[in-house]
């Protein structure tokens, strides 16, 4: 079929990430959303990666038909020794990219105007807050409304739009579910606020997209989106367990360093638990410090 | 406050032998190599010649070297990193999270700092002048002090592997995590001096070759003649000047914080993290500028030099590289959009981002018509070059996927992003100093390096590169985020296997590289380049012999037109003659000057003791580099001068090769 083993080469090339594609999309990642946000992150990703081909697939034909067309050795091509300049291909070489980009920058700007993350969802059903605390090495849950914590598991009714505040007990992390969508950053004294929503029931996995010390590969967690009886019945369960109320000096033992941490709920949430978090920049130097980190 | 300050037994690693091994190993070559070269008596040499040396030639290849001896440990970091991920699904592989975290760390800061940088930085101090026609650049000395204080930094960050710990930070320290409350070891500090005393030495050279191509061209070599790779030089020396500072900055706020109680980056007492973070990237994004311009400058000189044709529409070049100058300080942002900062402001700097592609789009083009009508011939640098372009434009394509805010939000810090720096950095930076260290080796030492090896090289590395980073864009895409030490998720086992394999291929690459220096060298009197010009070049360098002589050019060359010595040559041709023989005179040129040697070994030992905070020798070492730099201050003889008959006798050998090289008569001479 390809005569030139170049060209061979490049289809093959082509194919092969097209394979990848297809493949990626079936693994639970970004092509694979679960909800209305990473939906449409997919689409713009889709997008940018249409128009941008247009322009580097011929650009690398070019450069393989260019490259063997005018090999030394071959006296049928044209030889221009002195040519180098042209006013209408100049024209060109610069309208083309400045008209991709033209393109690629109001995907980009409607993009981050549509997506914003403080952005809420436009939905039928109540938005509902579950704040997050990125601590060493594992994901705090706080359920104001219902008067709940959870450790390294989130659960969340489908179809109800999430408004996350996101906070770190110390060092930066990301707070990423990559079926759901958008990451955002966890700062410690910083409350960032970012809106999700899943749209199929199912367990999804997150993790820190920051890299936040030893202990940071296993800072994983579920998000079990599940109908609204489910969520219920979940709640109810959390209520009735024995765990100890989670205040602040609950909050500072639970946020000393540990690894590989199993899921856990409290059943009981001291009220504005997670704005003191805040206020005071996370845990408290000493408490933190004294183990799991080096000396 | 004890004599060797926090420095103790214990601050050598011995329950971790892999260090020490290697250490060990690379300990007992460099002392066999010094063994050597002490037996054989080339000790005197090397210090006259080469160490003290403040010749812009010498310091380039030492540049050079350091890169190629600071890729080869970069490069067995990423064989640590890939073999660890290759293993270590469903268990903890072979290297605990301590020790692996210390190799990323390590692996970034040395790839960028210590690799990507000496080697662009060699290839513009060998080149520009010469490019100029000049005889040195503005600044000799400062040059060679320049030069070693780059080394001081590639050594403390290589004493961290034995002594104490490198940082477990990233290699880009992001606080709170780098601030003493979290990394109290000395790991952050040793990342901390080493970029201090060698981004000092980065500055320094920016400001030695701003000034030099601004101060010093030979008559004739307005800015409008000025060949590619000097105006893409230009752009990433006042890049340098303009960012380093700021470099500079940022880590000494970092350092108050960690050695005086400062608050600068600690938001437990008002200081702010996301100061650093925007700081550290307003030098970091021209940073990779720096790295990328000069090589696409290589590129330029390449493919117009093989395609035996012109640089297709040198305007639009020297346009879009002063665009890319410029824009490269408004993009700082995008390496943060997931920070929150607000949809207009993501925007903004999304499309400012988006912009740059533009002149890098008008480049690549431009590139592509330089090989239109051309005649190509395929030496491993025009390989090189094919490969630079069809991977860059991928590298590139990615990029701006990424500057696509809602995008990044999905796939910010994920292996995606990896995948897109290593394509861009790898086939853009790297792939440029090894296609302009082939190009160029011929001018360093008068004989060319082997093809076979070479090309073996380029396609192992081209293969290797596309196996070990495309499963990266995959990985990334399935959520898989960077610097896991360990992962549950079966998906992601064989993507990782397969890109270890393409390491390998790499490494094989690496080998091809080390035969072809070993057989190139070993063959040398068979491939010495008699003519100077090795490759039918255009610009100036290729003007004088292969090695030029230390002053360069006997009278500076008289430019007339864009690619100043293919007029030259093309009068020599026409006319059938040379040009007159010129009025030759005595040339003084800078005495060698172990003044960089010197300052940079107590600039060593401070770096040391401030790491381990030993005070005393912190005030030894700043006073030994200062009164280094008095003693220099106050020297009575600052030149040399070579006698008329040398400059004659020099010069009319490379008047005869040239007509040689140019077939022309005996009397073409005179």
């Amino acid at each position: 079929m390809f005569r030139d083993p170049r060209l061979a080469r490049i289809s093959a090339r082509f194919a092969g990430l097209g394979l990848c594609v297809v493949l990626a999309a079936c693994e639970p990642g970004i092509l694979n959303p679960a909800g209305p946000i990473a939906a449409g992150e997919r689409s713009i990703f889709f997008n940018a990666l249409a128009v941008m081909l247009a322009i580097v697939v011929p650009v690398i034909v070019l450069a393989f038909a260019f490259g063997w067309w005018f090999r030394a050795g071959n006296t049928r091509a044209k030889h221009l020794p002195e040519w180098a300049y042209s006013g209408r291909l100049e024209l060109l070489v610069w309208s083309i990219p400045a008209l991709a980009i033209m393109f690629l920058g109001g995907i980009a700007w409607i993009g981050s105007h549509d997506l914003d993350p403080p952005k809420p969802i436009a939905s039928k059903a109540k938005t509902m807050t579950v704040e997050v605390v990125a601590t060493d090495w594992k994901w705090l849950f706080l359920y104001p409304e219902q008067g709940i914590a959870t450790i390294n598991r989130l659960v969340v009714p489908v179809g109800t739009p999430v408004r996350f505040r996101i906070t770190s007990a110390g060092v930066m992390n990301s707070f990423f579910v990559p079926q759901l969508g958008s990451q955002i950053y966890a700062m410690s004294g910083m409350d960032s606020t970012l809106h999700l929503r899943a749209d199929r029931a199912g367990r999804y996995r997150g993790l820190s997209a920051h890299y936040s010390g030893e202990g940071f590969a296993d800072m994983n967690f579920f998000v079990d989106a599940v109908p609204q009886g489910a969520f219920d019945r979940f709640v109810a369960t959390a209520k009735a367990g024995q765990g100890k109320t989670l205040d602040w000096n609950e909050f500072v033992a639970m946020a000393r360093p540990s690894r590989n941490v199993r899921p856990a709920s409290y059943p009981r949430l001291q009220p504005s638990l997670y704005d003191r978090i805040v206020m005071k920049n996370g845990a408290p130097e000493g408490e933190q410090a004294k183990d799991g980190r080096e000396q | 406050m004890s004599f060797t300050g926090k420095l103790g037994w214990d601050s050598i690693p011995f329950q971790e032998p892999l260090p020490l091994v290697s250490a060990a190993v690379i300990g007992a070559v460099l002392l066999g190599v010094f063994v050597w070269v002490w037996r054989r008596g080339h000790l005197p040499y090397l210090w006259k010649e080469w160490i003290t040396s403040v010749d812009h030639k010498r310091i380039g290849v030492m540049y050079c070297l350091l890169a190629g001896v600071m890729l080869l440990r970069g490069f067995s970091d990423a064989l640590l990193m890939r073999s660890q991920q290759a293993i270590a699904y469903g268990n903890g592989g072979y290297l605990p999270p301590d020790h692996y975290d210390q190799i990323f760390s390590a692996h970034g800061t040395i790839m960028i700092f210590f690799v990507a940088m000496p080697f662009m930085i060699g290839l513009m101090n060998f080149v520009v002048p010469l490019q100029l026609g000049v005889r040195d650049v503005a600044f000799p000395t400062l040059n060679s002090v320049s030069f070693w204080l780059t080394c001081s930094g590639a050594l403390l960050i290589n004493m961290s592997l034995v002594i104490g710990e490198f940082a477990k930070t990233g290699w880009l320290v992001y606080p709170p995590l780098s601030e003493l409350r979290f990394s109290p070891g000395v790991g952050v500090d040793y990342y901390l001096w080493a970029l201090q005393i060698s981004g000092m030495g980065t500055l320094l050279s920016g400001v030695n070759l701003v000034t030099t191509i601004l101060k010093m061209r030979a008559p004739g070599m307005g800015y409008s003649r000025m060949p590619m790779f000097t105006w893409t030089s230009l752009a990433s020396n006042l890049l340098i000047v303009a960012s380093f500072p700021v470099l500079t900055a940022v880590l000494a706020m970092l350092i108050l914080d960690r050695y005086l109680g400062f608050h600068f980056f600690t938001p437990e007492a008002g200081g702010n993290q996301m100061m650093f973070v925007n700081l550290i990237w307003a030098w970091g994004h021209p940073e990779v500028y720096i790295l990328i311009l000069p090589a696409f400058g290589v590129f330029s000189e390449i493919i117009s030099t093989f395609s035996s044709k012109p640089l297709f529409g040198y305007r639009s070049m020297v346009i879009a590289t002063m665009v890319i100058c410029i824009l490269s300080f408004m993009v700082w942002l995008h390496h943060f959009f997931t920070m929150g900062a607000g949809a207009d402001v993501n925007g903004f700097f999304g499309i400012t981002t988006m912009i740059i592609a533009v002149p890098t789009g008008v480049k690549v083009f431009n590139w592509l018509f330089t090989m239109y009508g051309g005649r190509i011939r395929y030496t491993s640098m025009m390989l090189w070059s094919i490969g630079f372009i069809v991977t860059f434009v991928i590298g590139g394509m990615t990029g701006v996927m990424l500057a696509v805010p809602p995008a990044d939000f999905v796939l910010h810090n994920s292996l995606f992003l990896v995948a897109h720096f290593h394509n861009v950095i790898i086939g853009g930076v790297l792939f440029g100093a090894f296609a302009g260290f082939t190009f160029w080796f011929p001018k360093m030492f008068g004989f060319t390096l082997d093809e076979r090896w070479g090309k073996r090289a380029f396609w192992l590395w081209l293969s290797g590169f596309y196996l070990a980073f495309m499963p990266l864009y995959v990985l990334g895409l399935m959520g898989m985020t960077r610097r896991m030490q360990h992962y549950d998720v079966p998906g992601w086992h064989p993507w990782l296997i397969a890109a270890g394999l393409g390491a390998l291929l790499i490494l094989a690459g690496i080998g091809c590289q080390i035969m072809m220096l070993y057989v190139s060298i070993r063959t040398r009197k068979d491939r010495i380049d008699e003519s100077g010009d090795p490759w039918d070049g255009r610009t100036l360098e290729w003007i004088t012999t292969s090695p030029p002589p230390a002053f360069n050019f006997a009278v500076l060359p008289d430019v007339k037109g864009e690619e100043a010595y293919w007029g030259i040559k093309a009068k020599a041709r026409e006319n059938r003659r040379l040009s007159d023989r010129p009025d030759y005179e005595p040339i003084e040129m800078p005495r060698n000057s172990p003044t960089g040697i010197v300052s940079a070994f107590f600039a060593t030992a401070m770096g040391f003791a401030l790491i381990w905070h030993i005070w005393w020798l912190v005030i030894l070492g700043f006073f030994g580099a200062w009164g280094t730099f008095i003693v220099f201050a106050w020297r009575d003889q600052a030149e040399y001068e070579i006698p008329v008959e040398e400059v004659e006798r020099l010069d009319q050998a490379r008047r005869r090769s040239k007509a040689t090289l140019l077939d022309l008569p005996e009397e073409a001479l005179s």
